[in-house]
C-alpha cells in the first residue's frame, strides 16, 4: 500500500518537536492564514553576540505536511546562526523528511517562510543585515506578498486588491480595493500591520479602504 | 490488508460496502446467465437475461413508484446528471437552466459545461442551513427556462430541499424538474406518483449495491436526446452493452431496503452529533439539526485542520472525509460549506461522518472518543486556540 506521506513524515506529524512558544521571544513571525488554509507560527531566542539560535518554537493550525516541515525546520535551524538558518531551503527540509507529496507544497513552504520571517523580523529589531536598507516601496511590496488573500488563498499584490502605497519617512500607507466593512477588512488590516510595524525605521503604518 | 477488517468506516457518503447478498444476487448473471440481453426471438440465455434485467428495473421502478419504462440504467450517478442536464437542455426549446451552488460536481460541472455552449445558467444561493432560496427560485424561472436541477439530500451537510415545493414550482411553471437523489435513493421514500418530479438520478452504490450502475428516472413524454450513441438499448436512451449483473445487484439492494435500518443510522448519527458536540467544545454543526439526510453529520472543529484530523483518525482505523482545502484534489475548500456561507476557516476544520449499514453504536463510542483526543491533540499545538484562551 502507498500512502501520500512517508514513514518519517508521519513520524513527525504524530510527534512533532519543538511545538509551544517562547515568552519575549528575540524573533517571532506568522504565516499564512486561517481563513486561506494552513498558519504557522514561530519563535526564536538568538544570542545577540553569536547570532545563535538557541531556542525556537512552533505552532501550527495545519495539514500533516504543514506540521511535519515546521517540526523539521525547527530542528535543522536550532543550534545554527541565523545567517546559516537563513540559507535552509524548503527543498533541503522536504529531503531531510525525505520528501513530500508535490501537491503538499504550498503547505510545507509556509513553515520554511515562517523561520525566515521569524529570522528577518530579529534583525529587523535589531538594524541587521540587509535591513539597513531603507524601508521603500519595494520593499513594502515585498512584505506584502506575505500578506494573504483570505478570499483567493494568494497574496494581496497577486490578487490586486492593493490599490496604493506611499511612504514617507517611516510612514507607510497601504490603500487596499476593499470597504472597511468587508469580511475580511479587518483581518487584512493587521496582517499587514503585523509585517511592516516591526521593521526598524518603520514608525507608522496606516492601512486605508475604498470608504475612508 | 487485515487491518481494514476492524476499519470503522463512516465515508459511506462517498462509498459503501457491498452486501454480500448483493454480491450473491449478481453472480449468477456473470457465470450462468452471462449473455446479453437479446430479443426474443434470438437464444434462451439471451431471453432469461432481458427478463432478468426487465425485473430490476421493475423493482427500481417500483421503489420510486413510477412505471419500469421510465428507469434507464446507466454506469453511475454522475452519467445519470450528464443524460439529465445534457439531454434535456439540447432537446429543450430554450438556453436557460437553473441549479443551486451547493449541487455536487456532477451537476455543477455539467451546468458549468452548458454555460460555456451558450446556456444561461442560474445559480441559486442557499442560506446558512443550505435550503435553495424558493424566491429566488420563482423570480429566476423564465420563458427561456428549461430545467431546474436541484438536489434532494446534499452530499457533504445532508440538507434536504423542500422537493415536493419545488417540484410544484416547476409544474406550474411548465419546467422540467431534475433531482440528484444519490444522497436520498433508499434511505428516504421518494415518490414520483405524488411529487411532479421529471428525472431523478438514483444509484445503489450508496446502499451497499454495486459500483458501475446507477439510473435515470425519466417522466414518460420528457424531451430528452440521448448522450451515449450507439445501439438502441434502454428504449434507445442510453446505448451500450446492458450491465446485467450490475443492474440485478441494483435491484437487491433495494429489496434490502429497510426502514428500520434507516431509523438506526438516523439514531446513530444522532448520538454522533450530540456525544461530539457535547465533549468537544467550539464545534459547529453544518447543516440543520432536522431536514437532513439520516445517515450525515458534518461539523468543523474550530483552530484545527481537517486533513490533520483524518489522518489521525486513519491511524486509529477511522475512516471520515473533510471539506478542507488541504484534503481536496483541487486545494479548494469545500464548495459547500462556502455556499452556506461560511468562511475557508470553517471549510478548513470540516469533517463529514457518513454512517451505513455496518455501523453500530459501540464504533459511534469509539468515534466520539478517539475524535474528541484527536482533537484535544491538534488543539494544543495551534496558534488559534492558544490565543482564544
Amino acid at each position: 500500500m502507498s500512502m501520500p506521506y512517508n514513514e518519517k513524515v508521519i513520524e513527525y506529524f504524530q510527534n512533532p518537536k519543538n511545538v509551544g512558544e517562547i515568552e519575549d521571544p528575540d524573533g517571532y513571525a506568522k504565516e499564512g492564514s486561517p481563513a486561506c488554509g494552513d498558519m504557522v507560527s514561530l519563535y526564536l531566542k538568538v544570542d545577540e553576540d553569536t547570532h545563535e539560535i538557541t531556542d525556537i518554537k512552533f505552532m501550527s493550525y495545519g495539514c500533516a505536511s504543514n506540521i511535519a516541515t515546521g517540526s523539521i525546520i525547527t530542528e535543522m535551524a536550532k543550534g545554527k546562526t541565523i545567517e546559516e538558518a537563513k540559507n535552509i531551503t524548503w527543498k533541503e527540509a522536504a529531503e531531510e523528511l525525505g520528501g513530500l507529496p508535490d501537491l503538499k507544497t504550498h503547505c510545507s513552504v509556509l513553515a520554511v517562510d515562517a523561520l525566515r520571517e521569524a529570522i528577518r523580523n530579529y534583525e529587523e529589531r535589531h538594524g541587521l543585515g540587509q535591513e539597513d536598507r531603507k524601508t521603500t516601496e519595494e520593499v513594502v511590496e515585498e512584505r506584502l506578498k506575505h500578506v494573504m488573500n483570505p478570499m483567493k488563498g494568494l497574496d494581496v499584490l497577486k490578487t490586486n486588491i492593493i490599490n496604493n502605497i506611499k511612504v514617507d519617512d517611516g510612514h507607510i500607507t497601504v490603500e487596499v480595493d476593499l470597504e472597511s466593512d468587508h469580511q475580511f477588512a479587518s483581518a487584512i488590516k493587521e496582517d499587514i500591520m503585523e509585517k511592516l510595524e516591526p521593521r526598524w525605521d518603520v514608525e507608522e503604518v496606516k492601512v486605508i479602504f475604498v470608504d475612508e | 490488508m487485515d487491518m481494514q477488517k476492524d476499519t470503522i468506516y463512516l465515508d459511506n457518503g462517498a462509498s459503501t460496502k457491498t452486501d454480500k447478498k448483493v454480491l450473491e444476487a449478481m453472480k449468477p448473471y456473470m457465470f450462468e446467465t452471462y449473455a446479453v440481453a437479446t430479443s426474443d426471438f434470438a437464444y434462451t440465455m439471451g431471453i432469461e437475461a432481458k427478463e432478468a434485467l426487465n425485473e430490476a428495473r421493475e423493482k427500481i421502478a417500483k421503489e420510486l413508484k413510477g412505471g419500469s419504462q421510465e428507469i434507464i440504467f446507466t454506469s453511475c450517478a454522475t452519467e445519470s446528471n450528464n443524460l439529465a442536464l445534457k439531454g434535456v437542455a439540447e432537446k429543450g426549446d430554450g438556453d436557460h437552466i437553473v441549479i443551486s451552488k451547493i449541487e455536487d460536481f456532477p451537476v455543477l460541472n455539467t451546468a458549468k459545461t452548458l454555460e460555456k455552449r451558450g446556456f444561461d445558467v442560474t445559480y441559486l444561493d442557499v442560506d446558512e442551513k443550505g435550503f435553495v432560496d424558493i424566491e429566488q427560485l420563482k423570480d429566476s424561472l423564465k420563458d427561456e427556462t428549461v430545467l431546474v436541477s436541484i438536489q434532494h439530500g446534499n452530499q457533504e451537510i445532508g440538507t434536504l430541499q423542500d422537493v415536493e415545493k419545488i417540484a410544484k414550482i416547476c409544474e406550474e411553471e411548465d419546467v422540467l424538474y431534475h433531482t440528484d437523489a444519490t444522497h436520498t435513493f433508499g434511505r428516504l421514500p421518494i415518490d414520483v406518483s405524488k411529487v411532479p418530479m421529471d428525472l431523478v438520478t438514483v444509484s445503489p452504490h450508496t446502499i451497499h449495491g454495486p459500483r458501475g450502475t446507477a439510473a435515470l428516472y425519466i417522466r414518460e413524454g420528457t424531451p430528452i436526446k440521448k448522450q451515449m450513441d450507439g445501439g438502441f438499448q434502454e428504449n434507445n436512451m442510453r446505448a451500450g452493452v446492458e450491465n446485467i449483473p450490475g443492474a440485478v445487484g441494483f435491484a437487491e439492494a433495494v429489496d434490502l431496503i429497510d426502514e428500520e435500518e434507516n431509523e438506526r443510522i438516523r439514531k446513530m448519527r444522532d448520538d454522533l452529533i450530540k456525544g461530539i458536540t457535547s465533549d468537544i467544545p467550539d464545534t459547529v454543526l453544518n447543516g440543520p439539526e432536522k431536514e437532513r439526510t439520516p445517515q450525515n453529520a458534518n461539523i468543523t472543529f474550530q483552530y484545527v485542520e481537517g486533513e490533520s484530523i483524518t489522518l489521525h483518525l486513519d491511524m486509529r482505523g477511522i475512516a471520515v472525509s473533510t471539506g478542507s482545502a488541504c484534503f481536496s484534489k483541487s486545494l479548494e475548500a469545500s464548495h459547500v460549506i462556502l455556499g452556506i456561507g461560511g468562511d475557508h476557516e470553517r471549510a478548513h476544520g470540516s469533517v463529514r461522518f457518513t454512517f451505513g449499514r455496518f455501523n453500530n453504536e459501540e464504533q459511534v463510542d469509539k468515534v466520539i472518543k478517539d475524535t474528541s483526543e484527536v482533537i484535544e491533540r491538534l488543539r494544543e499545538i495551534s496558534p488559534l486556540s492558544k490565543k482564544e484562551e
